[in-house]
């Protein structure tokens, strides 16, 4: 019964096929996550396309992409966040991630807002397994990075380019 | 608590000896607690002895005139004669350090301070051209300090490799150890693997070139009859919390002759000889690597616990685990899609069991395992390289100590079925 809570029906179909899964160009940040405990990784691209002249919080999450291995948390949690933010704004998918993130630490507690989080409540059991929440939270952690790096390249390239001054750890 | 006959333990007697085995968990399943190789439960004799000394006895150990103060330290004394014993050491020759990993950093930064130290200190330096020697099972404890005194000094780090089977790849031996090798640091028993390492065969190949010995016996220490005399090593690590005892104290054993000329890792009270404001020196071992007020409650709850197995008999123990070990081979070896990743016979291997399950994430078997109410250990349990030899991501670890029954291995084999059929990896019959 407590396993059903857990691995609700929506996690194991994501898990055993992935959306978004396989690394796609074109892409300005991209971000290698590691869970240290258990060895569990994910490489993970964000493109954006501006909404006006530059990139901000109003550009559109055009695609997220992915590389991983790991438990079937971690796995439908990379998946079912591909869904939700690919198509969004920026600043809505930064808003979605502090609202799983508040979810996954509400110790069992939490009454996720499905208007925001849509299928990604489904992981709110998670949050009653404390050894658990990095497994749910390791692909957002690393679209947040890789966004994060996209929004630094664009103004990167907005100002005067300096030799050897371009941000590390893009491709 | 009693050992009926050789070779045999009465499990259900010693469990009752242990408070925590009666609790339930996860809804009220009963305890299934296989991650001794994490860290063991308490029996009460090991709570009461904490507990008495903090309720008659303490003080400050080394530290005062008063009646406390000289009860304290004989408790403390008295503790580290008993733990001696139990490893065939004297007194003097055994630290107190807070864990096995702590026990290992001591000996590799009094390596690296004896760069800068006096005179009499310097055998000990390592540098270029120097190599330290350590094997791709190990633990990060015993891997990762070795590596920080390679980058801060110059020295060059080598290890050896491991067989399909789970052993050491001795085969380069002569290569490995040679004349520029001033350190050979192995683990005794395996964590992951559960494999017992020919610790004479090393130690006498590094002795031929003058090179010292070290073995962890964090998972040895804790289940096996160990004696220093034979072991042929120059310093032994072990943990008080796995073998019974508190959390918060670990030992280093070191030859009496190698301690005296090794200079400190941790410097302050009570290590030292005189103190002046241009310097100070240094006291004798033991105290010289036991700065500060010492964790003397937990070395007397330690002496307990070596007293609580020498009276089960490490033979026994050994006997015992040996036997849930091949009956837990047996049941997860008949699984389909189980991969036990170690020696498949019990030949020089101790009671770690890690496996794989196909298709099944470690952290979804441990899910699983853990709504069953058996508690066992998934990840890479500190030993990555190790992981990254056999080309798993991590493994699920099951660990048996004196507690542990048949029962107790047939419910890990009956949750690892379960986790299969939940999962709906389970082979079609």
């Amino acid at each position: 019964m407590r396993l059903d809570a857990m691995y609700q029906e929506i996690i194991l179909d994501h898990y055993r096929n992935p959306h978004n899964k396989g690394l796609r160009d074109p892409h300005e940040g991209e971000a290698h996550h590691i869970n240290p405990t258990c060895g569990d990784e994910v490489t993970l691209r964000v493109h954006l396309e501006p909404s006006g002249a530059s990139l901000d919080g109003g550009a559109t999450v055009a695609d997220v992409s992915y590389e991983s291995m790991g438990c079937s948390i971690s796995q439908a949690s990379a998946s079912v966040m591909t869904d939700l933010l690919i198509g969004r704004t920026v600043d809505e998918g930064m808003k979605m991630l502090d609202s799983f993130n508040e979810l996954m630490h509400s110790k069992g507690q939490g009454e996720p807002d499905e208007d925001v989080l849509e299928d990604a409540v489904a992981f709110a059991g998670v949050s009653k397994y404390p050894a658990r929440i990095k497994c749910a939270l390791l692909a957002w952690m690393a679209w947040k990075d890789a966004t994060v790096q996209s929004l630094e390249k664009q103004s990167a390239d907005e100002e005067p380019r300096q030799a050897g001054a371009g941000p590390e750890g893009v491709s | 608590m009693t050992a009926t006959e050789p070779g045999r333990l009465d499990a259900e007697a010693v469990r009752a000896d242990f408070p925590i085995l009666a609790r339930t968990v996860r809804d009220g399943r009963p305890l299934v607690y296989l991650d001794s190789g994490a860290t063991s439960q308490k029996p009460r004799r090991v709570l009461d002895a904490e507990r008495e000394f903090y309720e008659r006895h303490n003080a400050a150990v080394h530290r005062g005139a008063h009646q406390l103060a000289e009860e304290a330290t004989d408790a403390y004394e008295a503790a580290r004669a008993t733990i001696a014993s139990f490893i065939g050491a004297v007194p003097g020759e055994v630290v107190f350090t807070k864990n096995a990993t702590e026990a290992v950093n001591l000996v590799a930064y009094a390596m690296g301070n004896a760069a800068t130290a006096d005179e009499p200190y310097r055998r000990f330096a390592v540098g270029p051209g120097d190599e330290v020697v350590v094997t791709e099972m190990e633990h990060h404890a015993n891997l990762v300090p070795w590596q920080e005194l390679c980058r801060r000094t110059g020295a060059t780090l080598r290890w050896f490799g491991l067989t399909e089977d789970g052993r050491l790849d001795l085969s380069d031996l002569d290569g490995l150890i040679n004349e520029r090798t001033k350190l050979v640091a192995l683990a005794h028993q395996s964590n992951v693997l559960g494999t017992v390492n020919p610790v004479r065969e090393i130690a006498e190949r590094a002795h031929r070139f003058g090179a010292l010995v070290l073995l962890d016996g964090a998972q040895s220490v804790p289940h096996m009859p160990v004696d220093v005399a034979d072991l042929g090593a120059d310093f032994l690590v072990f943990s008080g919390h796995k073998m019974l005892g508190p959390n918060g104290i670990g030992v280093l054993w070191g030859r009496a002759e190698l301690l005296a000329a090794m200079p400190p890792f941790i410097t302050g009270g009570s290590m030292i000889g005189v103190v002046h404001m241009e310097g100070s020196t240094w006291a004798d071992p033991p105290q010289r690597f036991e700065a500060g007020v010492p964790m003397a409650p937990q070395a007397v709850g330690l002496a307990a616990a070596c007293d609580y197995l020498s009276d089960l008999g490490m033979e026994n123990v050994a006997a015992h685990e040996h036997l849930l070990t091949e009956y837990a081979i047996k049941l997860l070896g008949g699984i389909d899609g189980v991969r036990i990743v170690g020696p498949a016979d019990t030949v020089d291997r101790g009671g770690a069991v890690s496996f794989t399950v196909e298709g099944i994430h470690p952290h979804d078997v441990g899910q699983v395992l853990d709504d069953q109410g058996v508690e066992v250990r998934v990840g890479h349990h500190c030993a990555w390289p190790l992981h990254r030899r056999y080309q798993v991501q991590a493994t699920t670890r099951a660990s048996f100590y004196v507690y542990n029954t048949v029962a107790d291995v047939e419910a890990l084999a009956a949750a690892v079925r379960e986790a299969q059929r939940f999962f709906g990896t389970a082979p079609a019959l």
